[in-house]
């Protein structure tokens, strides 16, 4: 790996923006630290409030209505599934630039960038879809910290979107050479990190009751 | 800048494209296994022996997600094969950030727990 | 971005736009950059204190009319919030700008672009935070927005925005300017400049990074949170809908207490760069000094609900929080301790930079000793929300950081302005500055225990109080003497001859092998390091002092070109939180707007022609 065993004139020998990403990959752990504690530190409150709920169903006392549990899981293991691979693709994508290999750089790069629209399209219809059923930020909080929690990670996967899609363009101008190739290793390491935050919030807000 | 002629050696020791692929399939089998714990526990699908696991349900869950994060890590990103200290500068936080979780959830559901009236 | 080619045309075209705005608008100048933190630190310190002043004014009579309360909320929630945010963190940041690169023999930081971005971000911060006034609703919520006193509810006004998204953009500078010392510090020291062989002050710094990497991502989310409940209707602290204050409590400490570690670990540096110099003697225990850092550090994250004794978290809660609190004055004694085994058996040098930072070991010892008392929640529940509580931050924060921030502005002062500040004015600021200090904060420990509570905009004369303050009032303006007299010493000395020596003290670091003040590429060879002091050591095989530095010539380095783009960039940041606060007005337009600039700040930053910057710190030849 051309970057691996090249050795920098820096104090550690390795590349400062490489570090430099990692620093601030190490600064969103607490972010998302953030985010996960308010959304687990509400899940004892929400239930004195109104519905909907994720898992449990919900008589409104006032009507006699019955909300039915919001969450619906094989439509977020389909976006989490997308957002698994999508980490593979890009990795791909990276050995491809790092040896040259245009067509697999392009290629891999390409399924990444789809992938993760589909998975921002899978939490857009989502989002949509439980505002319809009558959540909303303002509804309880549950509403309240679920949006914001996967509403921020949604945000960073857009963000990620958009870099990649950046990086795709620089590839087909012939811009990411071998030796150029920390750009798109560091949007990888960026990418790789909000997939690995989903995977703690898809169990914790999907999956746990 | 210097590229150390280290390269071939380094090359025999890092992942092809075939075992980043063979990480991949096991990501989606852990997926699929977290779902399917999920589905025998709470869904539509519980039964007795749902019943029986869940009081270990959320540390298997937890468990399984874990692995995945640490595989995504450890070989996704690269840690395994680069530099100790990029892998300082992910834990350490990580340590923080468990801690912090941790003592929220402690936190607050003691306050919850003896707050008179709610 | 890192490319190999040398661009010299533009590096001489740039080289010769020496002065003038658009050179200070475009600086990625490490040095230009701190001397600009500091600058405008310093206003907000100024404006802090006049703050300040008011409120003593206040309350130097029982049941004054002086302020409105309504008035007296804003001064002393804008005090607090400007000292902290606006004052003491920009000028330790004026040093790590400065200083960082040439104590470990780099020719400037990892990043330069964004570090000037890093400072745009601050200074409009620093207006937002503060244009609130313009709208009569300044912040009025205290420096640590207490919920649920900030909802909607309770706080209908502007005031609580102000002080929320001036935070919020503060925090994406301090994050940037982390990320950016971080990687400096691990990745470029001189040759031979291990870890252990760093400067204090770089040690310090750096784990004051670390700090700040992990802290102010927690209130970044406790605002958006609170940002949230006033904007979007959510609840997170609105006990009507199921919310709990007590949680913004928690999120906002856990910030909290390593922030007041950021606030003074750099501080420390100082102190531990100083002393050696002026006792002519190596900083006793190295290694102790670094792990105590380290471990108040890392404590400092075990600590934060010691500012909630008075909340009823339990006793367990209690007493595993008051441990821990305990446990951190040990690191701490040790450095102290330290310190004085330092001057032990040394040559005092009785100048400026010694009293201040003799003067910071005092009072914050002092302060220290109040704050172990707060760490007992019984002693607390007493204590906490009076006066007593007032005097130990002040004599940790003031005592201690502004006395060593002073301590290293005299120190080098000639190293960043070519001038010596006078003497005989430095000395006297420094005993009116101990005097009045002392006045004002040393009685607010017995106003404290008798009952005088915080925040309160007046006192009853039947309490008794009212002699003590009058005390504390005359001590401020002892205080406006003290800083008077440094304004005086400042611009006397800056009419002066620009001909401060390299190396004024007998400095141990390489700082001072350079010309007063340093070329723009500091080091004319990139130097390489055998030990701790290396300027010492140096000296010490040469046989004593040196000549004059020579500057170099500077041809053949080639260093980063000057760019506006950070500027456009933080003008996007700041303008996404300008246009959250006027939402209502514009609608998602005003967030669409202020995100384009972003992006295009952005986009042009990183892909700017020519544009090239340091991947290594020996880069640009030699």
């Amino acid at each position: 790996m051309s970057d691996h065993a090249e050795v920098l004139d820096t104090s550690t020998g390795l590349d400062s923006r490489k570090l430099a990403i990692w620093t601030f990959i190490g600064s969103e752990c607490m972010f998302f630290a953030s985010l996960i504690s308010n959304y687990l530190v509400h899940k004892e409150q929400w239930m004195s409030g109104p519905g909907p709920f994720p898992h449990e169903a919900w008589t409104d006392p006032a009507t006699g209505k019955v909300l039915e549990p919001i969450i619906e899981v094989p439509l977020v293991t389909v976006g989490t599934a997308l957002l698994l691979f999508s980490s593979l693709f890009i990795v791909l994508a990276l050995y491809g630039a790092q040896r040259g290999r245009r067509g697999m750089m392009l290629g891999w790069l390409g399924a990444t960038i789809v992938c993760g629209l589909f998975f921002v399209g899978m939490q857009v219809y989502e989002f949509t879809h439980f505002v319809h059923k009558g959540l909303t930020l303002q509804r309880n909080l549950f509403g309240a910290s679920f949006f914001t929690l996967t509403g921020f990670h949604g945000t960073h996967v857009t963000i990620g979107v958009i870099w990649l899609i950046t990086m795709f363009i620089l590839a087909l101008r012939g811009q990411l050479t071998p030796e150029r190739s920390l750009k798109l290793e560091m949007a990888a390491l960026y990418w790789h990190f909000v997939d690995v935050v989903w995977i703690i919030i898809f169990p914790v807000v999907y999956l746990i009751k | 800048m210097a590229h150390a002629a280290a390269h071939e050696e380094h090359e025999a020791g890092h992942p092809t494209p075939g075992t980043y692929a063979k990480i991949g399939l096991f990501l989606f089998v852990l997926t699929a296994l977290e779902v399917g714990l999920y589905e025998i526990t709470y869904g539509e699908h519980a039964g007795e022996f749902g019943h029986q696991i869940m009081p270990f349900f959320i540390p298997l869950l937890l468990g399984l997600s874990a692995v995945k994060f640490a595989l995504v890590a450890m070989f996704y990103m690269h840690l395994k094969q680069d530099h100790r200290l990029f892998s300082g500068v992910f834990v350490f936080p990580l340590i923080i950030a468990t801690i912090v979780i941790l003592s929220l959830v402690v936190l607050m559901a003691y306050h919850w727990a003896f707050a008179t009236g709610g | 971005m890192a490319t190999t080619v040398l661009d010299q045309h533009r590096v001489h075209a740039a080289h010769g736009e020496k002065t003038g705005l658009w050179s200070w608008i475009t600086t990625v100048d490490h040095k230009r950059i701190g001397v600009l933190y500091g600058a405008t630190a310093f206003f907000f310190f100024l404006l802090g204190g006049l703050e300040a002043l008011l409120i003593r004014i206040q309350l130097a009579k029982p049941d004054n009319d002086f302020l409105s309360p309504e008035a007296y909320n804003q001064l002393f929630t804008m005090h607090g919030t400007s000292m902290i945010f606006l004052a003491v963190m920009p000028l330790s940041a004026m040093f790590f700008n400065y200083m960082i690169p040439l104590l470990i023999g780099a020719r400037d930081v990892a990043f330069p672009r964004l570090n000037a971005f890093s400072y745009w971000v601050f200074l409009l911060g620093g207006l937002f935070l503060n244009a609130g006034f313009l709208f009569g609703a300044a912040p009025d919520q205290g420096w640590y927005g207490y919920a649920n006193l900030t909802s909607r509810q309770f706080s209908p006004g502007a005031n609580v925005d102000f002080w929320n998204m001036g935070l919020q953009v503060l925090g994406v500078s301090s994050l940037a300017a982390a990320v950016n010392f971080f990687v400096t510090v691990i990745n470029m020291r001189a040759k031979g400049m291990t870890m252990m062989r760093m400067p204090m002050f770089v040690w310090m710094s750096f784990i004051t990074q670390v700090l700040l990497l992990l802290a102010f991502p927690v209130l970044a989310v406790a605002l958006i949170l609170l940002m949230f409940d006033r904007f979007f209707g959510t609840n997170f602290f609105v006990p009507a809908g199921g919310g709990d204050p007590l949680l913004w409590q928690h999120f906002f400490w856990i910030f909290g207490h390593p922030e007041v570690y950021i606030l003074v670990l750099p501080s420390f540096g100082i102190v531990s760069e100083v002393l050696p110099v002026f006792s002519r003697k190596p900083l006793f225990g190295y290694a102790a000094m670094v792990f105590s850092g380290v471990f108040i550090a890392f404590l400092g994250f075990g600590v934060w609900a010691h500012h909630m004794f008075a909340t009823g978290m339990g006793p367990f809660a209690d007493t595993f929080f008051s441990l821990s609190t305990m446990l951190i004055a040990i690191p701490t004694g040790v450095k102290i301790f330290n310190w004085l085994g330092t001057m032990w058996g040394g040559s005092i040098q009785y100048k400026t930079p010694m009293y201040f930072s003799i003067g910071f070991i005092a009072m914050f010892i002092i302060g220290g000793l109040s704050g172990v008392m707060h760490a007992s929640p019984p002693a607390d529940t007493q204590q906490n929300d009076t006066y007593f509580i007032v005097a130990h931050f002040h004599y940790v924060l003031f005592g201690g950081s502004i006395f060593a921030l002073t301590s290293g502005a005299y120190y080098w002062w000639p190293k960043m302005f070519g001038r010596l500040l006078d003497e005989r004015l430095g000395k006297l600021h420094f005993w009116l500055m101990l005097i009045g200090f002392n006045l004002t904060f040393f009685p607010m420990h017995f106003v404290g225990l008798n009952g005088m509570p915080r925040r309160t905009w007046t006192y009853p004369a039947e309490l008794g109080f009212e002699a003590l303050n009058q005390l504390e009032t005359a001590g401020a303006f002892v205080l406006f003497l003290a800083f008077s007299v440094f304004l005086v010493n400042i611009v006397k000395t800056w009419r002066g001859p620009r001909n401060a020596p390299a190396d004024p003290w007998n400095g141990a670091t390489l700082e001072w092998a350079i010309p007063s003040p340093p070329p723009e590429w500091n080091f004319a060879e990139a130097p390489v390091v055998q030990g701790r002091d290396p300027f010492w050591e140096t000296k010490r095989e040469r046989g004593g002092r040196l000549p004059e530095p020579s500057p170099g010539t500077g041809a053949g380095i080639h260093l980063p070109n000057p760019s506006y783009w950070p500027l456009i960039t933080a003008v996007g940041v700041a303008a996404i939180f300008a246009a959250i606060m006027l939402s209502h007005k514009t609608g998602p337009w005003g967030i669409i707007v202020a995100v384009s600039i972003l992006f295009l700040g952005v986009f042009n930053w990183v892909f700017e022609k020519g544009y090239s910057e340091f991947t290594t710190p020996a880069q640009g030849g030699h």
